[in-house]
């Protein structure tokens, strides 16, 4: 089941309101306004953002969970805050179900070594998509390397959809995990998740979400989805780099031997024992990203006071502007068609290549993505090297789309 | 248009790139060298016979990539072809300090006459890369390949 074309409330979110917030966005490059369009590789930050990491820094900074000081005790105050915050945007029964990693790649690594690992043995199984980022499938590579694990992969169809089917296909009996994207990065197609949990439960196997894309089109609720853990990266969240967040269910956590060893994560250590701290601190080991926390929490604020059906309804009529654009074009083949995509645009330009394409738009002032998009097994699937990407945010618009479209014509003029 | 745009896409690049010079494998190679760009996932292969005298007496390539990856490999075979390893190796130096706009007195004037074309990648740098990356493999090809290849 995928998800269903958007209901709009024209009036409800305006772009250029949005888009006064993010001081970048009025810059110029080579003499052109910026347009950026390459949101699903980072998104720029909204001054809500950087104001409040400047005023956090300069009025309440300190280390967390260790000072008995003013200021250690106002910036735990705010570190565990921003903790609640994501809960609330997750919707997860628990902040103690929410642990700070760097990013949604450290929240993956987190899952493969602290909790599957210690489980799995040479022949087990673990179940992907060909549609992962890298950031998961290395750390699962890791496991079949160093455990001698097995990856089964769910394969898409043509237009990119991946069928719950699929991955009903791919679980065996030794399957010990399925592990998914929430929303690929190269052809925006959002995974039944519902039915891939259920089914995967069913089997009695846990399901870990990559979720840095999904959680920034799309309303999570962990509960509702009942997902065992659910990657998120700030970064991406037009928050900060250096901060991410692992949901994993307090059951679970509980489970997991810690990853990384250091202050903050243990309960006693002495010269012959060590106890760990509860979950989360169990995973905090060292100095957290403190300021990036805060930030974390200024950029769901920031998103969460829009009407996030209104945001990602403007999201899909660029793409459905885009989209609609490229297939008037007989030199373009769009990657991905799946129904229900999200703002994700991945196309092939014939007698062009992805790179020359992209200097071309650059100089435009257009920034778009060429290239693998970290994801060569899927780059593989489609028989392509690489393609050129344009991902929207909140703060693009439809005029933009047109300059992305002019600008392609422009390079066909010149390479074509 | 941007003039660096035209620069960087001259009709001898675009040329070069749309009908690549001594593209394929050549059956009696004796060096054999694979690159890549991770970056892009480009990759090329060079293919080279090195006769009596370190001559090279035959190259080619194979590969796929961007125009300026292309043009920069089939003009690499078209003059490497007939000099000796030595040759090669100064062209080369001279060819990667003139893509990054560094003293590129290395290349004599009639080599630079046919690789002034590629110096509009100096405005580019995330494109020096593609313009070097035959030569590059070109290069491990005669260090690497010649023990295992050599007749």
């Amino acid at each position: 089941m995928t998800a269903q074309p958007r209901t709009i409330h024209a009036a409800a979110f305006d772009p250029v309101v949005a888009r006064a917030d993010f001081p970048i966005l009025s810059r110029e490059v080579y003499g052109k306004p910026l347009v950026y369009l390459d949101n699903a590789a980072s998104a720029q930050k909204p001054k809500q953002v950087l104001d409040a990491m400047t005023q956090f820094a300069t009025s309440e900074y300190a280390n967390v969970h260790r000072g008995v000081h003013f200021l250690s005790a106002a910036a735990t105050g705010r570190y565990e805050a921003a903790r609640e915050t994501v809960r609330k945007f997750l919707n997860a029964a628990h902040a103690d179900e929410i642990v700070f990693t760097k990013g949604g790649t450290e929240a993956i690594n987190l899952v493969a070594n602290g909790y599957l690992a210690p489980r799995i043995e040479a022949g087990d199984e673990i179940v992907l998509s060909v549609m992962e980022h890298h950031s998961n499938f290395v750390p699962w590579h890791f496991l079949r390397e160093r455990h001698g694990a097995v990856l089964k992969w769910a394969d898409v169809a043509d237009d990119g959809s991946l069928d719950a089917d699929a991955v009903a296909a791919a679980i065996g009996p030794k399957t010990k995990l399925v592990a998914l994207t929430h929303m690929s990065n190269v052809l925006g197609t959002v995974s039944p998740l519902h039915e891939i949990i259920s089914l995967a439960h069913a089997r009695g196997i846990p399901v870990l979400v990559d979720g840095c894309q999904g959680a920034v089109h799309e309303i999570v609720d962990v509960q509702d989805l009942n997902v065992d853990f659910y990657a998120i990266t700030g970064h991406k969240l037009y928050g900060p780099t250096g901060i991410g967040a692992l949901y994993g269910k307090r059951v679970l956590l509980k489970g997991m031997r810690p990853y990384n060893g250091g202050g903050e994560m243990i309960r006693e250590v002495t010269r012959d024992l060590v106890t760990y701290a509860d979950p989360p601190m169990r995973f905090e080991a060292g100095t957290p990203p403190i300021i990036e926390s805060v930030g974390l929490a200024a950029a769901i604020d920031y998103l969460s006071s829009f009407d996030r059906e209104a945001v990602a309804a403007h999201e899909h009529r660029m793409l459905a502007r885009a989209t609609a654009a490229l297939e008037d074009l007989n030199w373009v083949r769009i990657v991905g068609t799946a129904p229900g995509k999200g703002a994700i645009l991945s196309f092939e330009t014939e007698g062009m290549h992805a790179h020359d394409l992209a200097t071309i738009l650059d100089r435009e002032g257009v920034a778009v993505r060429a290239g693998h998009h970290c994801a060569q097994p899927l780059m593989e699937r489609f028989g392509v090297a690489s393609t050129t990407r344009a991902s929207f945010a909140l703060y693009n618009t439809l005029d933009e789309v047109d300059v992305l479209i002019s600008a392609l014509h422009k390079a066909r003029k010149i390479l074509g | 248009m941007d003039e660096s745009l035209r620069e960087l896409y001259q009709e001898v690049i675009l040329d070069h790139s749309r009908h690549p010079r001594h593209f394929g494998a050549l059956a009696n190679a004796n060096h054999v060298g694979e690159g890549h760009n991770p970056l892009c996932g480009d990759r090329v292969k060079v293919y080279l016979h090195v006769g009596d005298h370190d001559k090279i007496d035959d190259i080619s390539f194979e590969g796929k990539g961007c125009a300026i990856s292309q043009a920069s490999a089939s003009m690499m075979t078209d003059l490497v072809r007939g000099r000796t390893v030595a040759e090669a190796e100064k062209l080369m130096g001279g060819f990667l300090h003139l893509v990054k706009g560094e003293d590129a007195s290395a290349i004599g004037p009639d080599d630079r006459e046919h690789l002034d074309v590629m110096a509009g990648v100096q405005a580019f740098p995330m494109r020096v890369k593609c313009a070097t990356l035959a030569w590059h493999t070109m290069r491990s090809a005669l260090e690497g390949g010649a023990s295992a290849k050599s007749e």
